[in-house]
């Protein structure tokens, strides 16, 4: 039997705070806000887009304390267990100077309105705690989850790339890191948490064994990772979800595994870990990476959560559908695997019965002859949700192809692979009119929707369009990519 | 406090043309800025949530309120029924808004009904237990392709000037067209909200979240039934307006102050994000057909043009939104003989409002398709087009309006601005580097900004301030402008310091209040430190005749001989510390504390005769971007953009320059990826940062050279000669459009004009290619 604690503990800021029953989906954002008074985060979309409530949440992850940025409007507080958060309140110096990052803001003119401050306060002070000389693209990688309306971004970039020059030794949590973690460590007793607040309850398992347990013995209960989508499930479909089993916190479902044969990824591996140990594997996978959320929902998001969800437009599927990657799943102590692609049946529907889950994902390594990229289009550059998202995988030998795998998001009601395009593919030579030929089929491949993302015809011309990217790309010299990253495998 | 060292300091710090900080920002960047939802809520606030239609035209057949009365934490739920006075929230005296639906509703998400409960959380999942049935009517979501006969919300307005029939005619050239631009939301990061404690008798103060306090408090007086001495409306700060809260705050207020007043405890309202989008006005798109004639040379010889607006339900701020867009279509050009009207169609969505510019960037941007098209037409660069039809000496200086353009600086910032952004090498190095790229293109364009200030409404135009100096020698100003996050109040607070010649810290800046300035106007077409700024440094120069007088006649020099020197004033050859000055006034009982006034000189309009002159000036600028697309895909990102803007004599240079940057990437959001979307039930899909796209950090240019230039002083004698800030740099990103355009063109050898209407988005960019490849048959 495992041991059963009903309360749930955190710092905030040096102050220990323990909740015995709570509304299992108060998010930190009204927690710290109503209950608190710490007023100074913002509700600017309360759906983890615009970044206005950012804070740090801390927490012992594989035995070490780790920050990362979240959006405290879709982190419900309940999650928090032997967690340290940071708001903007606790930046300044105790004798009451403004911290580096904030002295950087305000001399450098980056704030008009002031009501996105805070978040972007705080999204630069987890840079900051991270490097002390980011570049310029460091910075606007950490502030693609944050939107100013006012300023134009360009003097909060300057405070940006000032903030490092800043005393260090100004900020207190640095400085109390190691009795932090002592703390921390302390709450991390590692057992299962069972709260009941506002007639509904929460489990935290204590292992993914547990979990599997505890899902198995409510297969009705809401599995939520990092609440990147149902925490909108919440603040703006309003449900009222019981019981909701939270798995953001097992870091035995969040290990990752690379050998010869692949890599695994447990399902609560973050975008923010997950894509950077994948993009090892396949370079070619970092544009997306880049381009997919924010910081703080890739902090929080887990590749799992974006498979289980089964959404159509989510960004990872298309990719590890090209790669060919498996899926693992789990119900009590009963394992399936099956191609990933598989368990995509039809819009709002998977191939996963009642009580079973996303345990691991295995993505296998590509033959050496194999080209592969993936490519993502959507009405802003980055922090927007596909419109299409496209990967091809094609192993070239003696210039005929002779394996393709292609698989889009967005041009059909699940994560899809175009097949009529790799049967045209497939034994062809890899030129150009092979690719006059793909094109074609591709567009009987998919027939997609139009709504406010896209028409159905751009979604198919843009699709021909990458394919034909794809191609040039593996054969032509002349570059076919806008490059706002740096750091592509190619172009 | 006043230090010995500051006494005899040789200038202070925070006069007017010194870069300074936004007073605000350290309170910013600490989270200690209270917004109204920080406010210390009174015990016993309740929280008020609108339910709002599902139906973009349709009678209400039955409205089930029960269910939402059950709902737990409910106190109680307000309909029109229980609206005092009037139901109405139109600004313009039309009385076509109202607070809450009554028998039928006018677009997808208007208002019907309030619940009023302990905590916003159960007013809102209360708010959705309504059961509502609707019987529907035809609705008509966009403009009509034949606006000719549609229902229109305001008379239209008509400039006439020249021949026109007869110059488009005898033009050597003529072309037809039409135009799509698209609308805008504002996305203020803090959204609508209001905050109402009741008072005795009929009073209650409203906290709202407006750039006009003076329209909330007759509003509220006006839906109460209660005179407007009763309502007090208070705004320290916003979190962005952008003009959506010039009146798309009253219904917030009303309804708050409703609740409060019906309750008898303290009501917040809060609608969240996607409901703020939903029901709240936008910025009006426009369709444009033009008629132009012109010759070989690229000259205009007339034009005629129909710029039909999509108003939505009511008419709100429709009327002088399109008639703002007519008096830009010149833009920097003279034409010969001009003829434009409006259609300020109504339609069944959200009555749409003021966005920074008021139409003027809509207009504008039609005005430079013109260009575009002569210049495709002649094959000539369109920087060349431009210039040759700048506004020039007499006769070419008078605008379609009647107003002959007295400061006219465009001519020579494009001329410094094509040299310092290295325009014509760039433009010959991207022919050639398109010529070797198959599938990256790139283009640039240099575009003009010549913008009108003044409220076109002439009584607008006036401001008033408060100002009190203690014995301490401390300065409380008070003025009727509101701060949005643009810098007022650190640039008035700098005007009353150099006014003193005290430092500005020693200058308190208060909370916008109905209660010490009244009747002021909404603080909106760029006129904030225009206007209160010399408001404010009239009540200063009022206190300062007294002083001197006082000087006078205690100390029996003549008044030249009294100065304000820094933290100090000289009578004589005595000097006195500021606050010992101050004291000594005081104790002789002078006068302390005035109201200032001002009001714009020399502007009149006449708008059923289509002449006068609206604006007592105008602002220049030029902006040169250089954009890449992907003509695979139609995306793109901006590489480059240098900006030369006119602020005349800058009051804060640091604070003038965010509003360049900031109005300039706005702009570029508006016309590249911010997209409205409506579906066929008139409903608004793009209703939240998820699915309305505004731009990041990492979408401002690659490179970005901003300039104010340093030559400009305002001929007109503006507050220490500067000139409004807000709107004009906003159209500075119609250069953005103009270089994408200018990359699909070179698909077709630059020899059609791509016709790329905003928002210009990927798929905007794409089905341009397409098209120009399918016309040149490549």
């Amino acid at each position: 039997m495992v041991a059963v604690r009903n309360t749930i503990r955190f710092l905030l800021g040096n102050d220990l705070v323990e909740i015995d029953g709570i509304d299992p989906t108060r998010t930190l954002l009204d927690w710290l806000r109503i209950d608190r008074r710490l007023t100074g985060t913002k509700e600017g979309c309360a759906e983890g887009d615009c970044g206005a409530c950012t804070v740090l949440v801390g927490r012992i992850e594989n035995g070490a304390l780790r920050y990362r940025p979240v959006n405290a409007c879709i982190r419900f507080v309940s999650t928090l267990d032997a967690c340290h958060v940071l708001t903007v309140e606790h930046l300044k110096t105790l004798d009451g100077a403004l911290h580096p990052v904030q002295q950087a803001m305000v001399d450098h003119h980056g704030s008009q309105c002031g009501f996105c401050t805070p978040g972007f306060v705080m999204s630069l002070y987890q840079v900051w705690r991270d490097e002390t000389a980011p570049d310029a693209d460091r910075i606007e990688r950490a502030l693609q989850g944050n939107l100013c309306r006012c300023t134009g971004y360009e003097p909060i970039i300057k405070a940006g790339l000032a903030m490092g020059s800043g005393d260090r030794s100004a900020d207190r949590w640095l400085a109390g890191q190691s009795d932090i973690e002592a703390k921390l460590h302390d709450l991390a007793d590692g057992v299962r948490i069972e709260i009941e607040g506002d007639g509904r309850r929460l489990i935290q398992p204590a292992s993914v064994d547990d979990l599997a347990e505890v899902y198995a013995a409510h297969p009705g209960a809401t599995i939520v990772a990092g609440a990147t989508d149902i925490g909108l499930w919440v603040t703006k479909g309003m449900a009222k979800l019981d019981p909701v089993v939270f798995v953001a916190h097992l870091d035995d479902l969040a290990q990752i595994s690379v050998d010869d044969t692949g890599i695994t990824l447990g399902a609560g591996v973050t975008y923010e870990d997950g894509w950077p140990a994948l993009a090892k594997v396949f370079p070619d996978i970092s544009e997306l990476m880049h381009r997919l959320g924010g910081e703080q929902v890739r902090a929080m998001g887990t590749i799992g959560g974006n498979i289980a969800n089964g959404s159509p437009i989510g960004d990872t599927p298309p990719p590890l559908i090209a790669l060919g990657a498996t899926v693992t799943l789990r119900h009590g102590i009963e394992r399936r695997t099956l191609s990933l692609e598989d368990f995509f049946i039809e819009y709002g529907k998977q191939d996963r019965k009642p009580g079973e889950f996303v345990e691991s994902i295995f993505v296998p390594r590509l033959p050496d002859n194999a080209h592969f990229r993936v490519y993502k289009i959507s009405k802003r550059f980055e922090e927007d949700i596909s419109a299409v998202c496209g990967a091809f995988r094609v192993d070239v030998e003696d210039g005929k192809v002779t394996n393709a795998r292609i698989a889009f998001g967005g041009m059909a009601g699940t994560p899809h692979r175009a097949k009529g395009t790799e049967v045209a593919l497939t034994g062809a030579a890899w030129d150009t009119a092979s690719i006059d030929k793909a094109v074609a089929a591709l567009a009987e491949d998919y027939s997609p929707l139009t709504d406010w993302r896209a028409s159905a015809t751009y979604r198919v011309r843009s699709a021909e369009g990458l394919l034909r990217r794809f191609f040039l790309e593996t054969t032509a010299a002349s570059s076919t990519r806008l490059v706002r990253e740096r750091r592509l495998a190619h172009v | 406090m006043y230090s010995e060292a500051r006494t005899t300091a040789l200038k202070i710090t925070g006069g007017v043309h010194e870069k300074r900080a936004h007073d605000s920002a350290h309170k910013h960047v600490a989270g200690e800025a209270v917004y109204i939802d920080d406010i210390v809520e009174p015990t016993g606030t309740v929280h008020v949530y609108l339910g709002l239609s599902e139906a973009a035209h349709a009678d209400i057949a039955t409205m089930n309120l029960e269910p939402v009365k059950a709902a737990p934490g409910v106190i109680c739920v307000l309909t029109a029924g229980d609206v005092p006075g009037v139901n109405d929230v139109a600004p313009t005296g039309q009385a076509d808004d109202p607070v809450f639906a009554e028998k039928r509703v006018m677009f997808y998400g208007q208002p019907m009904f309030a619940v009023v409960a302990e905590t916003r959380e159960q007013a809102r999942h209360a708010a959705a237990k309504a059961e509502v049935t609707y019987s529907k009517h035809d609705a008509l979501i966009d403009i009509p392709d034949d606006s000719s006969n549609a229902d229109i919300v305001v008379t239209p307005l008509k400039l006439e000037r020249g021949e026109v029939d007869n110059a488009l005619e005898k033009a050597p050239r003529r072309l037809k067209g039409r135009m799509a631009i698209g609308g805008q939301d504002h996305f203020y990061l803090e959204g609508q909200i209001a905050f109402a404690i009741p008072g005795e008798d009929d009073d209650v103060l409203v906290y709202s979240s407006t750039q006009h306090p003076s329209e909330v408090q007759h509003m509220v007086g006006h839906v109460l039934g209660i005179p407007s001495n009763a309502v007090t409306v208070e705004i320290r700060r916003m979190g962005g307006a952008f003009g959506g809260k010039e009146t798309q705050s009253n219904l917030f207020a009303c309804v708050a102050a409703l609740a409060a007043k019906t309750t008898g405890r303290a009501a917040k309202l809060r609608p969240d994000r996607d409901d703020d989008m939903v029901a709240t006005g936008k910025r009006h798109d426009f369709v444009v057909d033009y008629d132009i004639g012109f010759d070989d040379d690229g000259k205009i010889h007339g034009v005629d043009m129909i710029y039909a607006g999509r108003c939505g339900f009511s008419a709100d701020l429709s009327g002088p939104v399109t008639d703002r867009a007519l008096f830009h279509m010149d833009n920097c050009y003279y034409l010969p003989a001009a003829r434009a009207i409006t259609r300020p169609v109504r339609t069944n969505t959200v009555s749409n409002t003021a966005y920074r510019g008021f139409g003027g960037p809509q207009g504008m941007v039609g005005g430079e398709r013109l260009i575009e098209e002569v210049a495709y037409a002649t094959g000539l660069d369109p920087l060349e087009v431009r210039k040759r039809n700048f506004y020039g000496d007499a006769p070419r200086n008078v605008t379609p309006y009647h107003q002959t353009v007295e400061d006219n600086i465009i001519a020579r910032i494009v001329d410094e601005l094509e040299t310092s952004s290295d325009y014509a090498a760039r433009r010959e190095a991207i022919r050639s580097f398109n010529a070797d790229s198959p599938v990256l293109k790139r283009g640039i364009a240099l575009t003009p900004v010549k913008f009108g200030i003044s409220f076109t409404a002439t009584w607008y135009n006036q401001a008033g301030a408060l100002v009190h100096v203690y014995q301490d020698g401390s300065v409380h100003l008070n003025h009727g402008g509101t701060e949005m996050g643009q810098g007022l109040y650190v640039k008035v607070a700098q005007v009353v310091a150099e006014a003193f010649q005290i430092d500005a810290e020693m200058v308190k800046i208060t909370a916008t209040t109905t209660a010490k300035v009244p009747n002021t106007s909404a603080t909106a077409a760029s006129s904030g430190t225009d206007l209160n700024g010399m408001a404010a440094k009239n009540a200063c120069d009022q206190i300062k005749a007294r002083l001197v007088d006082f000087a006078v006649e205690k100390h029996g020099v003549p008044a030249e001989q009294v100065v304000f020197l820094p933290n100090r004033v000289r009578v004589g050859n005595q000097e006195f510390a500021f606050p010992d000055f101050i004291k000594d006034a005081y104790m002789a009982r002078v006068q302390l504390s005035a109201a200032g006034f001002y009001k714009t000189p020399k502007i009149h309009w006449d708008r059923d005769a289509g002449r006068g002159r609206p604006f007592y000036y105008f602002a220049y600028g030029a902006a040169a971007s250089e954009v890449t697309i992907d003509t695979l895909t139609g995306e793109y990102q901006v590489e480059r953009v240098d900006i030369l803007h006119d602020v005349g004599r800058s009051i804060n240079d640091a604070i003038d320059r965010g509003q360049v940057e900031g109005g300039f990437i706005q702009g570029m959001g508006w016309l590249t990826t911010e997209e409205l979307w409506w579906d066929a039930e008139g409903r608004l899909r793009t209703h939240a940062p998820s699915t309305y796209k505004i731009p990041l950090a990492s979408d401002r240019p690659k490179v970005f050279n901003v300039d104010l230039v340093d030559w400009s002083s305002n001929i007109e004698p503006t507050i220490h000669r500067s000139k409004a800030v807000g709107e004009p740099p906003f159209m500075l990103a119609i250069s953005v459009l103009h270089a994408l355009s200018d990359a699909v063109a070179s698909v077709a050898d630059h020899k059609i004009c791509p016709r790329l209407d905003p928002p210009a988005t990927p798929e905007a960019v794409l089905d341009a290619v397409y098209r120009l490849r399918a016309e040149a048959g490549s």
